[in-house]
């Protein structure tokens, strides 16, 4: 019995140290990136994988931060060909791209993605301003003699008579989320330059160091914020990068509730409490239409085409970035681009606003067809 | 003296109650601590079961579909190639228009084409490709229907949401029970499930990549796992001289079965896939890391048993003339195999359960071809459990669950066979 035993162990490990002499090239495309792009990167993959000879791509979802850093750590079967992304590569990304050999990157803008801001449907529709979500949810805000102070507001209508008398109860993304630096970026920000101290500090070139400071002094935002900047980026920050760090900061004293990455948990959330709010991707309250409804903001509804128009204010582009040197080594990247941008899918009846993906224009659309075919540089 | 005896017993008799109500109290925090354990078990199986069974069924429609050659762009005695390339998608809607005609305006086409999965055409393209005769004759053909359709047909969502509400529209709840009055519509074992990999369709989406990832990852992990594991127990124990080394050694195999998984991915990413430059998102890699940490579960357990066995069989052994090594081979082992077994198919179902390790080596990715081997790209079922889990189509819901009733499927063959395997041990 033991003599067997062993014996189908040795041929176990010989047949796993077999495969493992295999070759390392790679027969498929390898794609990472944003969990906002992945569900429509992953339509895509699908219908590449099933109606060519290429075999479908793997697509690993890690976040738009996590998919850069993969993407640019060099040039190789063993790194990826594609990542996606639900902002725009930063220059120090691209930098790292560059140093590490990954000098052509091709940028393929895909479409629009809203924020909802929703609640249940038990609930009434909330029509709320941008002011009103950075004056319910940034950590500091401007008191009345426009000095920062910790975010005193408890109840919606703390901040706005027309908002219910209900607890502010917002429930999102975790930091590590591309929706969440969205949302900091766009609606908190957004509600902040409403604010004109903040939109003025905002305005200062690096080189104004004295505005700077004096607005900083205004706002009662202490001096060791603009050193530590200067500090751990070795230069002297703009009025702008003093204004991130002051607008984007979301509070921590239990009105933001971090969910979790995970979409469908806060629609579930909301179903079960009728008096919070949540934050998630479009296509999850598209999904979701009979259980959640859409905040308006700013007067205006989240819907497909006041995301496409640019009306909708909590909305942003979504991209994918393929490495120009692994197109020709690797079979299928530039045919899988080429099926990313077809009509057939990113066209205004094409298969991925069905999946809730809101369409470029015709101009944006023939503009990003031309750049995958002719393989455009990005330069920065 | 007397006295105070008596006094005992009194004080005995009046304490007796007290105690005998003690036992019976504690005995009903017993009950109840397992009748709570109970409850939980059973709502949460309810809750899983009920919401997954309807994914074991899938529907189809029939539509009479007219092969014709014109339609598809090919000749009459078109090659395989052709046919493979050919237009199927405009022939299935042509022949959708032709069974509904009263549908005019755009937007309700579309929501007429909506009533059957994409999937249909690859399907009608491989039975074509597989009976060329078929072209230039008119048949009707059962095709798999659209989840949103499915969940109308199978009565998960009904007339009594508003239909802003909801993604199946009033008319297309009329075409459906228009074809379902002409016994075009049918429900049946979801094989679908069963023999595809992942889809971002639900009605496309099936278990078996994930099932078969898994049976790969796992098959690594115990090749490894399970002769290093005993065999370094059996060294520790029957071998290994007692001194501060092996005192170490121990104390350092016990902690490392407490370290977080995350840990045993992290040293994947870092040492099997960057340094040893092992394919990303394989089987292999998971197998590995996984053995890692199942690795100190086995060793601990089948140390246990090792020292359970009878020092009397050793003597015996020793005393009739066996080696130290016959001894540990012949007599040793057999009797300790069961206790061996017992803990290594605990350590593998741990393993099972595990997606955190498999995060940082790339195995939680979307993954349509089923894996052939220990080197396919390829993901495994608690990672599938949860990509449906974040899926934002509502038909994901049931596959969630229905995925999680084949992991606690996988589970119970596994300890079953443990059963099996101690009991025909312990019968030798």
């Amino acid at each position: 019995m033991i003599k067997q035993l062993l014996g189908a162990m040795a041929l176990a490990v010989g047949f796993s140290g077999v495969a493992n002499v295999q070759a390392q090239g790679r027969d498929s495309v390898s794609i990472v990136g944003s969990s906002t792009v992945y569900p429509f990167a992953t339509v895509v993959a699908e219908r590449f994988g099933r109606s060519t000879s290429f075999k479908a791509p793997k697509i690993e979802s890690t976040g738009s931060g996590g998919g850069l850093k993969l993407f640019c750590k060099g040039v190789g079967a063993g790194t990826p060909d594609i990542t996606n992304s639900s902002r725009r590569i930063k220059k120090s990304e691209y930098d790292d791209c560059q140093s590490n050999g990954v000098t052509d990157v091709i940028e393929v803008l895909i479409g629009y993605d809203g924020i909802a801001i929703a609640n249940s449907r038990r609930a009434p529709q909330l029509a709320i301003s941008l002011k009103d979500l950075y004056l319910a949810l940034a950590k500091d805000i401007p008191d009345a003699d426009g000095q920062l102070i910790p975010n005193p507001h408890q109840s919606w209508n703390d901040i706005n008579p027309a908002l219910p008398a209900t607890k502010i109860e917002v429930m999102g993304p975790p930091p590590t989320s591309g929706t969440r630096d969205a949302f900091a970026e766009l609606a908190l920000g957004g509600g902040a330059k409403s604010i004109p101290a903040l939109k003025t500090l905002s305005g200062f070139d690096s080189s104004q160091e004295q505005e700077i400071k004096s607005a900083m002094e205004q706002l009662g935002i202490p001096v060791s914020v603009y050193q530590a900047y200067v500090e751990s980026k070795g230069k002297k920050p703009k009025g702008k990068d003093i204004f991130k760090t002051v607008a984007y900061s979301v509070r921590e004293d239990g009105a933001y509730i971090e969910a979790g990455e995970n979409d469908n948990l806060i629609v579930q959330k909301l179903e079960a409490n009728p008096n919070a709010l949540g934050i998630f991707g479009f296509s999850f309250l598209d999904e979701n239409g009979d259980k959640v409804q859409g905040s308006v903001i700013d007067g205006v509804e989240p819907s497909f085409d006041t995301i496409a128009d640019g009306d909708y204010p909590v909305s942003r582009p979504l991209y994918f970035y393929i490495k120009s040197a692994h197109v020709g080594r690797i079979p299928g990247i530039q045919e899988y681009a080429m099926e990313f941008a077809s009509a057939k899918a990113m066209s205004e009846d094409g298969y991925l606003p069905e999946k809730g993906l809101i369409p470029l224009s015709k101009e944006e659309l023939a503009q990003v067809q031309a750049d995958v075919k002719s393989l455009k540089r990005l330069e920065m | 003296m007397t006295k105070d005896r008596f006094k005992n017993t009194a004080l005995i008799q009046a304490s007796l109650k007290k105690r005998y109500a003690r036992e019976r109290r504690f005995q009903m925090y017993g009950k109840l601590a397992v009748l709570a354990g109970f409850v939980f078990l059973f709502v949460l199986l309810f809750d899983i079961v009920s919401k997954g069974t309807p994914a074991f069924t899938q529907q189809h429609i029939s539509i009479a579909v007219n092969i014709d050659v014109d339609a598809l762009g090919v000749s009459s005695t078109a090659s395989q190639d052709e046919i493979s390339k050919a237009d199927f998608s405009s022939l299935i809607k042509s022949s959708l228009r032709e069974m509904f005609p009263d549908v005019k305006s755009r937007g309700d086409k579309r929501q007429l084409y909506r009533l059957v999965s994409i999937g249909a055409e690859y399907d009608l393209r491989d039975k074509v490709l597989a009976d060329p005769t078929l072209l230039g004759k008119k048949q009707d053909i059962w095709m798999l229907a659209h989840s949103q359709a499915a969940s109308y047909l199978k009565g998960q969502i009904t007339r009594v949401i508003p239909e802003a509400e909801r993604k199946v529209k009033n008319q297309q709840m009329d075409w459906l029970d228009r074809l379902r009055e002409q016994g075009r519509t049918k429900s049946s074992f979801n094989t679908t499930f069963f023999t595809y990999g992942d889809s971002r369709e639900p009605e496309l989406a099936g278990i078996r990549a994930a099932l078969q990832g898994s049976l790969f990852t796992l098959m690594v992990t115990f090749a490894l796992a399970f002769p290093i594991g005993v065999f370094a127990a059996v060294y520790l124990e029957e071998f290994a001289p007692r001194n501060r080394l092996t005192d170490l050694i121990e104390i350092n195999i016990n902690n490392l079965a407490a370290v977080p998984s995350i840990v045993f991915g992290l040293l994947g990413l870092a040492v099997f896939i960057n340094f040893f430059e092992l394919p990303r998102s394989a089987p292999l890699v998971g197998g590995i890391v996984l053995s890692l940490m199942t690795l100190p579960t086995i060793i601990i357990t089948s140390r246990a048993a090792i020292q359970a066995v009878s020092p009397s069989i050793r003597e015996a052994a020793l005393g009739v003339g066996a080696s130290k090594l016959q001894t540990v081979f012949h007599h040793v082992l057999p009797v300790a195999m069961p206790g061996i077994l017992t803990g290594s198919i605990i350590g593998m179902a741990q393993a099972l359960g595990e997606s955190a390790p498999l995060l940082m080596i790339g195995m939680v990715a979307f993954i349509m071809d089923v894996p052939g081997g220990v080197t396919d790209s390829s993901t495994v079922l608690p990672v599938q459990i949860y990509l449906w889990a974040d899926s934002p189509e509502r038909g994901f819901t049931e596959k969630t669950s229905a995925a999680i009733m084949v992991l606690m499927g996988f589970l119970i063959l596994m300890n079953a066979l443990a059963i099996i395997l101690r009991k025909r041990f312990e019968l030798k």
